[in-house]
């Protein structure tokens, strides 16, 4: 009862013998609980040995498995078969360059994460054994939503802004520096705005949204960057008027 | 072959890598650091780890406490003085993370929230919602990016170490991007490659957990400490063997058989208080939940499901409110999952195989009997969990012997003196690459990697599952031993360069072989029951013969070596392990 078959359209590049992408149809018997990860697997595992794809922790938490599924990206993981007809595309995600298969290059990412200083710059060092920061509940909600990201590349893959100047830093890293900015222990929003107001910044994205709706944790860089603009946008004025900012 | 010289080389980007990596960086900025992962930091199976990271910080505890909850929750075969240098560098750690900037979870006044968690005493389990390993992996992968002296080599498939003269000076690895080989020369090496769950086939560990450092650390003559130990969490999803944090008891969540009874008052664990007390019941250690499942499937008593036995994981009483604040992941996995919503639904679960306690062998300095070769995490066995780690103690571990394997790593290196016999490791490397490239050429392969997979698995299962005996563990040996006979008749279907991924679960597959004969082999010659190693046929715990610790050696022509090594016990004896009403526990 609880078997069906569908047919998985997969889109194959590999560089060394393919001039471009093709499209390889495979028939996969499924059961019913499976997400179309699962069906990538039984093709690795029972048709096509040749066929590579990212993966790994199957449940929504190591970001490694985007992939473009029925035009619109999803974690494989996440993506139940009882949520699709009987006829699956699935291809690499958008915006980056295919290394092969379903697998795409992040070198550009990994270098813009780094560049928004992604990590706490507190007021003043304090030893280890001073204890903690105190945070309270309220100061952590101001900021969790936004360390939620896996990076797992799908806002990239929808953002128009990001389709059009590449050098734009982009969702993902742009809700990541928001992160540390709105933490009640890091003063390292300064250090952080040459590359968060430069022009590739907060400034590029048109808030067209798309970036939080495809989020599978909720993260809304959408509103990260609107947020952030704000407050780039106070310190700009405040320069200007000489009252100077935090 | 193309060489990349660094002072130190670090095998594995999760949590142990990463935090050794900022050792080093931090005890010298001088010394450069390649730091290796077959994947992106960030997908490192930390990422998986739910409910926790526990360190004495409250008043009401104390270091002893923790010690003695870790040691008889170890089943005394922990080495003592590894738990005590734990429990006390374990706090400091956390703030370190603290000030690193790790969202942990806050009380109203501010200071870091801790949660109960199986067989504490106390509640001491630091947290960051449900997504604890998650959001540690995330501050240590963001906080390593501040040290010029990283420099990381993501998407590389380390194949071997390199070692020469009783010393290790590097490993080769696989770029996977080109599929060419590198040789990276380093003063130290340090594995921190993770465990090898994958050997079975129901497990929360993601598809990278294969065991690859332990197997080459093996390979390369460590022994495998202790792997007849295996960790079954009580729950994981049926089916996908999603992880459901022990949050999920800690906050009050509830065991029910199919007639709606808490079963675990049957198994000296009891009384069934309404809310929990600790040591007791459903905040029993892992390895007694476990086997009272296997026992309630054996009367009949649990649920018959798709796939498997189950029984209830009940939340409804913690209320939508809490749920959605602590629980948040373990409510979507189950939406998704099973189609059960913890705040309406009882939820489906079984144990399912989740951490290694066993692997490579080390000293208190995360030293292996190599020199120049450190290990830390779940590929590592130190030994602070004994025969059934306690939860929380794995995020902690990784902080406390990752960062001791960096700073020791540093010493080494600096002391080192330049290979008097270069040329031999780069011949050691060229036989690693003719491996790989004979694996290219081999043609007409008559087994297939998922067949064999499977069968590793399903007889792992089988035979050495959470019960085992003489007779299930020598069908287990064979069926390993033909496994690893017939992987010789495997051959590439992908014969290209470019993320061949035919390769890399080719290689993979290999390892978890030689990871599997060690823990079958271990298991077979412990001829005693103690902690998550359960016999049949020799129930009782003999501290007389079996107070020691399993050594599995390599040996490439056969079965592996099984020999023994002692049990370091300064300040507690072995004793009875007691939960229930007769440990005492508090409410929590």
């Amino acid at each position: 009862m609880s078997k069906r078959t569908i047919q998985l359209e997969v889109l194959r590049y590999r560089p060394e013998q393919d001039k471009e992408p093709v499209f390889q149809t495979y028939t996969v018997p499924c059961e019913e609980e499976w997400v179309v990860l699962d069906a990538l697997n039984y093709v690795k595992d029972e048709i096509d040995r040749t066929l590579s794809f990212r993966w790994s922790c199957h449940m929504f938490v190591c970001g490694s498995c985007g992939y473009k599924i029925d035009g619109e990206p999803k974690l494989g993981c996440k993506a139940f078969l009882r949520d699709y007809g009987d006829h699956i595309r699935v291809e690499p995600l958008d915006n980056f360059p295919i290394e092969r298969d379903l697998v795409v290059v992040l070198d550009d990412f990994m270098e813009k994460l780094q560049s928004v200083k992604p990590y706490l710059i507190p007021k003043e060092e304090k030893p280890v054994s001073a204890g903690e920061y105190l945070q309270t509940p309220a100061q952590l909600k101001a900021f969790k939503q936004y360390s939620m990201c896996i990076n797992c590349m799908l806002c990239y893959s929808v953002c128009p802004q990001y389709a059009l100047a590449p050098e734009f830093i982009g969702p993902a890293a742009l809700a990541l520096a928001h992160r540390y900015n709105m933490d009640s222990r890091d003063v390292g929003r300064k250090a952080r705005e040459d590359m968060v107001a430069a022009h590739e910044g907060v400034w590029e994205c048109s808030f067209v949204g798309a970036c939080s709706q495809v989020c599978p944790k909720d993260v809304d860089p959408a509103g990260a960057i609107q947020q952030a603009k704000f407050t780039s946008a106070i310190d700009y004025v405040t320069s200007l008027v000489g009252i100077g900012g935090k | 072959m193309h060489v990349i010289n660094a002072d130190i080389v670090i095998v594995g980007a999760g949590g142990a890598g990463l935090r050794a990596a900022i050792a080093v960086a931090e005890a010298d900025p001088s010394l450069s650091i390649a730091l290796i992962s077959k994947v992106y930091p960030m997908r490192s199976h930390t990422c998986a780890a739910e409910g926790g990271a526990a360190g004495v910080v409250k008043n009401n505890d104390t270091l002893d406490y923790h010690f003695n909850d870790t040691v008889s929750g170890g089943d005394w075969l922990t080495d003592q003085d590894a738990v005590e240098l734990f429990v006390n560098e374990i706090t400091k750690e956390l703030f370190q993370m603290e000030h690193w900037g790790c969202p942990w979870s806050r009380e109203g006044s501010g200071h870091v929230a801790v949660r109960p968690f199986g067989g504490m005493k106390i509640m001491r389990t630091w947290y960051a919602a449900d997504k604890t390993g998650f959001h540690m992996l995330h501050t240590l992968f963001q906080t390593s990016l501040k040290y010029p002296s990283i420099k990381r080599f993501d998407e590389y498939y380390t194949t071997d170490l390199m070692v020469e003269d009783g010393a290790c000076h590097g490993c080769t690895a696989i770029e996977m991007r080109t599929g060419e080989m590198r040789l990276f020369r380093g003063k130290a090496v340090i594995v921190c490659t993770g465990g090898a769950g994958k050997i079975f086939p129901f497990t929360t560990n993601g598809a990278i957990k294969t065991g690859d450092g332990m197997a080459m650390a093996y390979r390369a003559g460590v022994p495998l400490k202790d792997m007849e130990f295996v960790q079954y969490h009580p729950t994981g999803l049926p089916g996908s063997g999603i992880l459901l944090t022990e949050g999920c008891r800690g906050e009050g969540g509830y065991l029910l058989n199919k007639d709606n009874y808490r079963y675990l008052q049957d198994y000296d664990l009891g009384p069934a208080t309404p809310t929990p007390v600790l040591k007791s019941m459903e905040l029993g250690p892992r390895d007694r939940l476990s086997q009272a499942f296997w026992q309630e499937s054996k009367k009949g008593r649990t649920v018959q499901g798709k796939w498997g036995d189950v029984v209830w994981l009940d939340m409804r009483h913690l209320g939508e409110k809490l749920i959605n604040e602590r629980l948040p992941l373990v409510r979507d996995l189950s939406i998704s999952y099973v189609a059960a919503d913890p705040v309406t639904d009882l939820v489906p679960v079984r144990p399912v195989v989740h951490y290694m306690m066993g692997g490579i062998h080390t000293d208190i300095n995360a030293a292996t009997p190599i020199a120049g070769l450190y290990s830390a995490g779940e590929c590592a066995c130190v030994s602070i969990n004994g025969a059934n780690r306690l939860g929380s103690n794995s995020l902690g571990e990784l902080l406390v012997f990752g960062a001791r394997a960096g700073r020791y790593a540093v010493e080494h290196a600096k002391a080192s003196k330049p290979v008097s016999r270069e040329a031999l490791v780069e011949a050691q490397a060229a036989d690693a690459e003719d491996r790989i490239k004979s694996l290219f050429k081999r043609s007409g392969g008559t087994e297939r990697v998922a067949t064999l997979r499977r069968e590793m698995n399903m007889s792992m299962e089988d035979g050495c599952g959470i019960y085992r005996d003489e007779k299930s563990l020598r069908d287990t040996v064979n069926v390993i031993a033909d496994v690893r006979a017939r992987y010789r008749a495997v051959s590439l279907e992908d014969k290209s360069s470019v993320y061949n991924t035919d390769l890399y679960q080719t290689l993979e597959l290999g390892a978890m072989i030689e990871c599997a004969e060690t823990v079958v082999h271990s298991a077979l010659h412990r001829t005693e029951s103690r902690g998550a190693h359960q016999r049949l046929d020799h129930v009782e715990r003999d501290d007389i013969n079996f107070l020691k610790h399993s050594m599995a050696y390599y040996n490439p022509n056969g079965d592996p070596r099984i020999d023994y090594h002692e049990v370091v016990i300064t300040k507690s004896q072995p004793a009875a392990r007691v939960y229930g009403a007769a440990a005492g526990g508090q409410a929590a």
